[in-house]
């Protein structure tokens, strides 16, 4: 298992390096030069402050020994500095990350929480009224643009009603737990209105497949009731797919991060990605980029990992 | 089986298809739509209203006679925007969506066909794509310099040139599900007799995949190209709502609630209109997406 394992995170290292590169790439074709936007912003730099720095940074040479060099002082821990902040690079990403986190895993619970109890309804209701009624229910959920669905939210809660404020983490000067859970209501529900229609549809689909099986005609064979088999027998057999799916759906998920983030002004990674390419900030981009790919493949990872854990018939082989 | 009947539905799964409720409806919705949109030019007609002509005096106005939806902060009608921002999400969905799908399916039976070496660079090149985070990669491809491509920025001032900016990207990223089932049933077909007979009768590789090996992947691939559709189409308006998509003064639904954003406490409507479309829209794509793979399905019975 820990072989498995092992090759899985090298095979990802390799993966992320790749990307490394092709990330690197499109970043330099963003539009404007760096150093002479810094110059632009700043008059007391003179033409020998300019050309030092583009030596420094190596503009103007070709893009491997370029990108080399970045990738050197990457693995240094030295990710530069951000134009928007004036801040180091990983000074920057860190508190937006923990935003992030905080805003993904409560969408990530709620949706959980509603969709798969709903999953196991619809298919052992499958074919009947509330089976039809829950898969519409979920295919209407997939098919809604999640920053109307934010701008929605914002109109209702935030400006008829005034119950919820419309954006950022925390009212300015703080405000304690309870408003920073007041800032999270309206972003969470925005992103686990995203999430629970595909985690409903695998929930369903899983368990439709589960009471098929032969083993679950022999407990019925046996006297079990039908309540009993599948809450016993066939939720737990159904929740090995669905593990495996949410995981490898966590990159998904951070899409609609970006667009909930960009409408909340929620100041997450999402966002800041979108500042730093809106605002040519190419070292804070790449390294958020890069951050948001790791996560992505971290994601596949756990599922693998998921999966074997919980079918003994795989083994992490 | 012969290439030219697997391209159409057969009859039995066109009955199937419209035997199924959720997918009959979602058909008749995609029906009324590309109609309504493509008339376009007579319902402005008929009203007399267009999507460009901007009127102050007549700004955030109510429904009227005059214009059935009101019109937009400066005066455009929304009736006749909501048509015309349908025709470009409609058109550069469905054209994104044929365009990921011909990427797919040469990258999905070239790999499962040819298997080896050229299988596994393909297969983990995909593996990269999908592990990319795809909205901030749309993001970035949206916000490349044109000039640093050895392209002349002036091109995109021309409407098409601007949308063909963004099927391009948009496919760019979008052909990995594709690739993933044609490979798979590629993998499946080509160990069949018929395939290793025509092997066998000294068929060069590339007739053996355009006569043997794609018309039967035609079925998955009709039902992963339109439920691509619909994934499509939210993409791209919330490109479009961040700015990176279609741009004004081409109207789409995404950059319509963009507009929207700031009229929000006063005008509701403006950002409730447009989100309605792109719902309707996708879910109906979905819904016969859903059906499609319902009747296409070789075993004929599943309905799920």
């Amino acid at each position: 298992m820990s072989r498995r394992l092992l090759y899985r995170l090298i095979q990802a290292l390799v993966v992320l390096l790749v990307l490394s590169f092709v990330i690197y790439g499109l970043i330099g074709l963003m539009p404007g030069d760096p150093i002479e936007l810094m110059a632009a912003g700043s008059p007391h730099m003179t033409a020998e402050d300019v050309a030092r720095l583009k030596a420094l940074y190596g503009v103007g040479t070709p893009l491997i020994p370029r990108y080399l060099h970045w990738l050197g002082s990457a693995l240094g821990g030295d990710l530069g500095y951000s134009r928007l902040t004036g801040l180091s690079v990983l000074k920057t990403l860190g508190p937006p990350l923990g935003h992030t986190m905080a805003l993904m895993f409560s969408s990530l619970i709620v949706a959980m929480l509603i969709a798969l109890p709903l999953g196991v309804v619809a298919a052992m209701r499958h074919r009947r009224l509330a089976d039809h009624t829950l898969n519409l229910a979920a295919f209407a959920a997939i098919s809604l643009p999640t920053f109307w669905v934010a701008l929605i939210l914002i109109m209702i809660f935030s400006v008829s009603l005034a119950w919820l404020p419309t954006s950022g983490v925390e009212t300015p000067g703080g405000g304690g737990v309870v408003d920073r859970l007041r800032h999270l209501v309206l972003p969470v529900a925005a992103l686990a209105l995203l999430s629970f229609g595909h985690y409903l549809r695998y929930m369903r689909a899983a368990m439709i497949a589960t009471l098929r099986e032969d083993w679950i005609r022999t407990a019925r064979a046996k006297g079990a009731s039908w309540m009993r088999v599948a809450t016993h027998h066939a939720l737990r057999n159904a929740l090995v797919p669905v593990t495996t799916i949410l995981a490898l759906d966590f990159g998904s998920l951070f899409s609609g991060v970006v667009v909930t983030e960009a409408v909340f002004g929620y100041p997450g990674t999402g966002k800041l990605i979108f500042d730093a390419i809106m605002g040519n900030d190419y070292n804070l981009a790449l390294a958020a980029l890069m951050l948001a790919t790791a996560t992505t493949l971290i994601g596949s990872i756990l599922a693998d990992l998921a999966y074997s854990l919980l079918d003994p018939r795989v083994g992490f082989r | 089986m012969s290439a030219a009947p697997a391209l159409l539905l057969s009859r039995s799964a066109f009955g199937r298809l419209t035997n199924h409720g959720p997918a009959l409806i979602g058909l008749v919705l995609l029906v009324l739509l590309v109609i309504a949109a493509a008339s376009a030019p007579l319902i402005e007609h008929a009203f007399g209203i267009d999507a460009t002509s901007i009127d102050l005096l007549a700004m955030l106005s109510g429904p009227s006679a005059a214009h059935p939806l009101g019109t937009d902060e400066v005066g455009r009608d929304l009736l006749s925007r909501l048509l015309r921002g349908g025709q470009v999400s409609l058109g550069v969905g469905l054209l994104t969506a044929l365009v990921a799908a011909a990427i797919g399916t040469v990258i999905g039976v070239a790999a499962g066909y040819r298997g080896g070496l050229l299988d596994a660079v393909l297969m983990r090149f995909t593996d990269g794509i999908i592990a990319l985070p795809l909205l901030p990669l749309l993001i970035v491809l949206g916000a490349l310099d044109p000039a640093k491509l050895g392209l002349n920025p002036d091109i995109f001032k021309s409407n098409f040139a601007a949308l063909a900016r963004i099927v391009i990207i948009i496919a760019l990223v979008g052909w990995t599900t594709v690739a993933r089932l044609v490979r798979a049933a590629t993998l499946t077909i080509r160990v069949q007799d018929y395939v290793r007979s025509a092997e066998a009768m000294g068929a060069p590789p590339l007739r053996v995949m355009v006569r043997h090996i794609l018309p039967n992947v035609v079925s998955p691939l009709i039902v992963a190209t339109t439920l691509s559709v619909g994934n499509i189409i939210l993409l791209e308006s919330a490109l479009s709502f961040l700015g990176l998509g279609v741009q004004p003064p081409i109207p789409s639904w995404g950059n319509m609630l963009t507009a929207a954003l700031e009229q929000m406490s006063s005008n509701p409507s403006l950002a409730m209109w447009p989100g309605v479309m792109i719902f309707v829209t996708v879910l109906a794509f979905n819904l016969v997406g859903d059906g499609l793979q319902d009747a296409l399905d070789p075993r004929g019975t599943r309905r799920n």
